[in-house]
C-alpha cells in the first residue's frame, strides 16, 4: 500500500473538526438545493404540459415498461442502503466494510446506467419512439395512442420528457459513479477511516439526493394515464 | 452526550434496514396502486407516497433527522422555491382565459394558438 504524508485532519481554516463537517454539510446542501430547482423547472415544465395534453401524456406513459421503472427503484433503494452503511463504516474506522459497500453501491449504480441505455433506450429506439432521432409508433404503441386518442405530436412531447428527464438524472448517476470510483480508490489506500470520513458523508448525501429525484420521476413517467 | 469530534453521529444499522424496508415497501405500493382505478386521486396518491419516500431518504439516510437549524432552512428555502416555480407557473398557464383579452390582443392571440 502506498504510503504520503497523511493529510491534516482539520484544515487550517477551521477551528476544530465539528465546525469543519459542519461547514461542509451546509455547501453540500446549499449545492443540492440548487440541483432541486435544476430538476425542479423540468418537473413545473412536465406539470404545466401534463395539464395541457392528459391523453399524451397518458399514452406515452403506456409506452414505457414498469418493469423497467419498477426494477431502477429498487437498484437506487439498495444502493441508498449500501451507501448509508459505507458512510457508517468510514465513522466507526472500518476499512474493509467500507471498500466493500462502495463497490457494492458502485455496481448498482453502474448496473443502473447500464441496463437503461444498453436495454430500454436500445429498446425505445427500435421501435422508434425516440423524437428527434425517428419518432414513427408502429403497432402495438401506435394501438395503445390511437386508444388514448393522443395527437402524435404530443405524444413525442411525452417522450422528450422522458429521454431528457431520465437522461439528466442517468448524467447525474454518472457522475456520481466516478465520484464512488475516486472514493474506492482513496479507501484502498487508507483514507476515510480515521475521523477524515467527511468525503464519504459529502458523495452519500449526492446519491442519496439523486436516488430521491428517481424516487419523483419512477410514478410520474411509468405510472400515469391508469394502467388498469 | 458522548463525544462524537471522531466518529461524528453514528446511526445504528437497524435505522438503515427500516428505512430501506420502508421504502421498498412504499414501492410496491405505488407501483401497486397504479393499477387501481382511483380517478383522479391515482395522481394524488402517487404524489403522497413519492414525498414521503423522499422524507425517509432526507430523514435517516441523509441524517436530516440529527443535524441542526441550518440545514433545515437550506431544504426550507430550496422547497419554498421549487413552489414558487411550479404553482406560478402553472397559475399563470391556467388563468389566462379568465379575463377576456384586451381589443387591441385578441387578433394576434387568435392567429398564434397557443395550445
Amino acid at each position: 500500500m502506498p504510503e504520503g504524508p497523511a493529510p491534516a485532519l482539520v484544515a487550517e481554516q477551521f477551528d476544530d473538526i465539528i465546525q469543519q463537517r459542519d461547514a461542509a454539510s451546509f455547501g453540500m446542501w446549499i449545492f443540492l438545493a440548487t440541483e432541486i430547482l435544476f430538476f425542479g423547472g423540468l418537473f413545473a415544465s412536465y406539470a404545466l404540459y401534463r395539464s395541457l395534453y392528459p391523453a399524451a401524456f397518458a399514452a406515452g406513459s403506456h409506452l414505457l415498461k414498469v418493469a423497467y421503472g419498477a426494477s431502477y427503484t429498487v437498484m437506487l433503494i439498495c444502493s441508498s442502503l449500501t451507501m448509508a452503511m459505507a458512510v457508517r463504516s468510514a465513522q466507526l474506522g472500518r476499512r474493509k466494510p467500507l471498500i466493500g459497500f462502495l463497490v457494492l453501491t458502485l455496481l448498482l449504480g453502474a448496473a443502473f446506467v447500464i441496463i437503461k441505455l444498453r436495454w430500454e433506450w436500445y429498446g425505445d429506439y427500435l421501435e422508434h419512439l425516440v423524437p428527434g432521432v425517428s419518432f414513427a409508433p408502429q403497432g402495438e404503441a401506435l394501438e395503445v395512442i390511437r386508444r388514448f386518442g393522443a395527437p402524435l405530436s404530443h405524444v413525442a412531447l411525452f417522450m422528450i420528457f422522458y429521454f431528457v428527464m431520465t437522461g439528466i438524472h442517468a448524467l447525474h448517476m454518472v457522475v456520481g459513479v466516478g465520484l464512488l470510483t475516486f472514493l474506492i480508490i482513496m479507501a484502498y489506500r487508507g483514507r476515510f477511516v480515521s475521523g477524515d470520513f467527511n468525503t464519504v458523508e459529502m458523495v452519500g448525501l449526492y446519491w442519496h439526493f439523486v436516488d430521491i429525484v428517481w424516487i419523483f420521476l419512477f410514478p410520474l413517467l411509468y405510472l400515469i394515464g391508469g394502467r388498469y | 452526550m458522548p463525544d462524537h469530534s471522531l466518529t461524528g453521529h453514528v446511526v445504528p444499522s437497524r435505522v438503515y434496514i427500516l428505512t430501506f424496508v420502508a421504502l421498498i415497501v412504499l414501492t410496491v405500493l405505488t407501483t401497486g396502486v397504479a393499477y387501481i382505478d382511483l380517478g383522479y386521486f391515482n395522481t394524488v396518491v402517487a404524489l403522497v407516497i413519492a414525498v414521503s419516500k423522499a422524507t425517509c431518504v432526507v430523514l435517516f439516510f441523509m441524517g436530516l433527522k440529527y443535524h441542526k437549524g441550518l440545514t433545515r432552512i437550506v431544504i426550507i428555502a430550496a422547497l419554498l422555491w421549487l413552489s414558487f416555480l411550479i404553482v406560478l407557473t402553472l397559475a399563470d398557464m391556467h388563468s389566462r382565459d379568465w379575463a377576456p383579452l384586451p381589443q387591441p390582443w385578441q387578433k394576434a392571440a387568435l392567429s398564434e394558438p397557443h395550445r
